[in-house]
């Protein structure tokens, strides 16, 4: 409970992260920096767990834990966003999505 | 009577037809000829044990010999419908297998001589065990289904060794010639049979052929365009009973199929396949006899009577001996089957049945015996035609005795078999149908010319100038030669009428002199005939044919019934009928589902690059939506 502040304006905050995530990832051309759009959103959601954790069920912990969690997944999920990135790299010497469309059909 | 050990007959050929099949490359060919003839032995031994057995050891009881069946259920349809594996014995099918037991046994020694030194020698004697399994199993048949799967088992054999010599095109063509003309006729057959099933509900013979079994006494119940279903079901099994014994018009694969080893036309085209469909109009004949006053039967005499005539006036014509022989077979069958048509059933008015069996006997023997013997003298003058041989009894004395006795039997000269057989059919149609009496009588002149023709032309004739001197075959081939010799001089002696005979009670035949007299004089006219003709070369015969003119044209050409199929089925079904309806086929058939395919593929290549691959792009396109259907639940919300 932070005082002062109303749950309205937290959560806010978050949609305009949440936000600020998609609109990153659908349109930066770097894979890296799609990469931060994606932990953007994580971020989000993490911080609307512990809010409404605290906001609305002050006697449980369910939404802390569960943000550790995601927080240790997406260290996880970046460690191997970052090594295929790399891989990407070594073979066509680019990191830009338009340079990733070999695959394609 | 426990008859259990007869399955053994067929099973033994079976067994030696998997084992020389499947070593084919391994077995030497001089143990493959042993085992092939050893297993024939054993099943030639068991048919004579079951023979002696069931004549002689059970006997008649009643003073009726019994059918004896055993049987396994293999299908169930329906409670009374169903199809069963097993054996059946009664006087016939225990005939029959005394036939095809001696004849296949010779053939199999036979070929031991005969095919020496071929490169698929195993492989023949496996395919001959195949036949003698086949045909075992069609004779020994409880059931008109289990005749018909071993129908088409003989069917196969005979393609099998018909294209023996695959190589060449002549034996290629006369294979699935006579396969595709038997298959179409066997599609009759089978029509029958599954006509049979329905309106009388059962396929057993025991069923079918009881007198006072419902299948006979209702034959009248259900009628179609005028006649009995039954009749029809019996016509339409006689197509297939046609097909396979070279009946008029279904004869053409029988001249061709002699494109095959002799030893197989003696054993295959001569004496036992060939004579399947009289076994099967006798086997069904109390069907034939009281269903619609014997309609069927009365169609099933004249279709023989002509095929008789027909192929008798055609065996004299033609030069390639075994053309001759194969005319021959198929006249002595139109003799069997007249016979069985103008039979009556019960006691001497059964004598036609009996002839018929009789005559099928005696004919398998002397038949056989004449083909092996041409096969002797085609492997002496390496030729089938008349033109190159000629005064060759000087170099084969064993074959000359051999083929003059059997050539003295199919013309019905006393005392040999043929006599007795010819007698009792000519007996049989001169009680019930003048015409076709004077028809047999006919045909026996006929038989007894071109046999002579033959025999005057190989042995007496010209002194043809030979490359190299043709000399006696081997023992192994003349060997069943003497046999069947011996068997055809006194064949005719058996009381045949007290052991077959339709009713199975069996009944006392008398000689009737008067007509026996009048036979033989027809015959040793002919004979006298040929003697003119052919003992000494001159011109006689070219001078007497050329008289004919054009009639001797379409003789010696088959009356063109060849010519015939192939206009029929070239120009009317292929091309008439056949070719629009594939035009038909691939162009609106097809046309339609390649082009639903061809338009899948423009479409999906014209639309392809929505499937942009990038991962972007399709989150832009979730994240849209999910925006829109927020707004939409917002207002639905909302209001």
């Amino acid at each position: 409970m932070i005082a002062g502040i109303s749950i309205y304006e937290i959560l806010t905050v978050t949609s305009i992260l949440f936000f600020i995530g998609v609109y990153g990832f659908i349109t930066r051309k770097n894979l890296i920096s799609i990469l931060m759009s994606v932990e953007l959103i994580l971020n989000a959601s993490v911080i609307n767990f512990v809010i409404i954790n605290k906001y609305l069920y002050p006697d449980v912990l369910q939404g802390v834990f569960f943000s550790i969690f995601i927080i240790a997944v997406a260290a996880a999920e970046t460690a191997l966003a970052i090594s295929i990135i790399i891989n990407l790299y070594r073979q066509i010497s680019s990191v830009e999505v338009k340079d990733t469309e070999i695959m394609k059909y | 009577m426990d008859i259990s050990y007869t399955i053994l007959i067929p099973l033994i050929p079976l067994a030696v037809f998997l084992l020389l099949g499947i070593f084919n490359q391994k077995i030497k060919p001089a143990i493959s000829g042993y085992i092939g003839v050893a297993g024939l032995t054993a099943s030639t031994a068991l048919s004579f044990y079951t023979a002696y057995q069931y004549f002689f050891v059970h006997g008649k009881v009643d003073g009726v010999y019994q059918t004896i069946v055993q049987k396994v259920t293999w299908l169930k349809f329906t409670e009374t419908l169903q199809i069963d594996m097993g054996v059946l014995i009664d006087p016939i099918s225990i005939m029959m297998l005394i036939v095809v037991s001696i004849v296949s046994l010779m053939v199999h020694i036979y070929s031991r001589g005969y095919m020496k030194g071929d490169d698929g020698y195993t492989r023949f004697f496996s395919y001959l065990s195949l036949f003698s399994f086949s045909m075992f199993g069609l004779v020994l048949a409880t059931n008109l289904f289990q005749i018909y799967i071993f129908w088409e088992l003989v069917g196969v054999s005979s393609f099998l060794l018909i294209g023996y010599y695959y190589t060449k095109p002549s034996a290629v063509s006369a294979a699935k010639k006579a396969f595709i003309v038997t298959r179409f006729a066997d599609l009759g057959f089978l029509v029958g049979i599954l006509i049979m099933g329905y309106y009388t509900g059962s396929w057993d013979f025991e069923t079918l052929n009881n007198p006072e079994g419902s299948a006979i006494l209702n034959w009248a119940s259900t009628s179609f365009m005028g006649l009995s279903v039954i009749t029809w079901a019996l016509l339409l099994m006689f197509i297939g009973g046609a097909g396979k014994s070279a009946m008029f018009p279904l004869h053409i694969w029988l001249p061709d199929a002699m494109e095959g080893p002799t030893p197989v036309s003696a054993l295959i085209h001569a004496a036992t396949m060939v004579v399947a469909g009289v076994y099967l109009v006798a086997r069904l004949f109390p069907m034939f006899y009281f269903v619609e006053d014997g309609f069927a039967l009365n169609i099933v005499a004249y279709v023989g009577g002509f095929s008789s005539l027909f192929a008798a006036i055609i065996a004299i014509t033609q030069t390639d001996i075994k053309r001759v022989l194969a005319f021959s077979t198929m006249s002595q069958i139109g003799y069997m089957m007249m016979s069985l048509g103008v039979s009556g059933y019960e006691g001497h008015e059964g004598v036609g049945y009996m002839a018929s069996m009789f005559h099928l006997f005696t004919h398998a023997m002397f038949k056989s015996l004449l083909f092996l013997a041409a096969g002797s003298i085609i492997h002496a003058v390496h030729s089938n035609y008349l033109k190159d041989m000629g005064g060759l009894r000087k170099y084969m004395p064993i074959t000359n005795i051999t083929f003059l006795i059997a050539a003295l039997a199919i013309s019905g000269v006393f005392p040999l078999s043929g006599f007795w057989s010819k007698d009792e059919i000519l007996v049989a149609a001169f009680e019930h149908n003048t015409l076709l009496y004077i028809v047999g009588v006919f045909v026996a002149g006929l038989t007894a010319f071109y046999m002579f023709r033959l025999y005057f032309g190989i042995f007496w004739g010209k002194d043809t100038k030979y490359d190299h001197t043709p000399h006696e075959s081997p023992i192994s081939m003349t060997f069943p030669l003497m046999v069947l010799a011996l068997i055809t001089a006194v064949g005719g002696l058996i009381h045949f009428s007290e052991y077959v005979s339709a009713d199975k009670a069996g009944f006392e035949a008398h000689l009737n002199i008067p007509l026996a007299l009048i036979a033989t004089a027809v015959g040793l006219t002919g004979i006298a005939l040929a003697w003119v003709f052919y003992k000494k070369e001159n011109n006689l015969a070219s001078k007497f044919a050329d008289s004919f003119g054009v009639f001797y044209k379409w003789t010696y050409n088959k009356f063109y019934i060849d010519e015939i199929y192939l206009f029929v089925t070239k120009n009317i079904i292929f091309n008439s009928i056949a070719a629009p309806i594939a035009w038909f086929d691939k162009k609106v058939v097809d046309a339609t589902m390649e082009g639903i395919g061809n338009k899948t593929v423009v479409i999906s290549n014209k639309i392809k690059g929505i499937q942009s691959g990038k991962v972007q792009d399709y989150a832009f396109s979730f994240v849209a939506g999910i925006v829109i259907l927020a707004i939409v639940f917002i207002y639905l919300w909302t209001n």
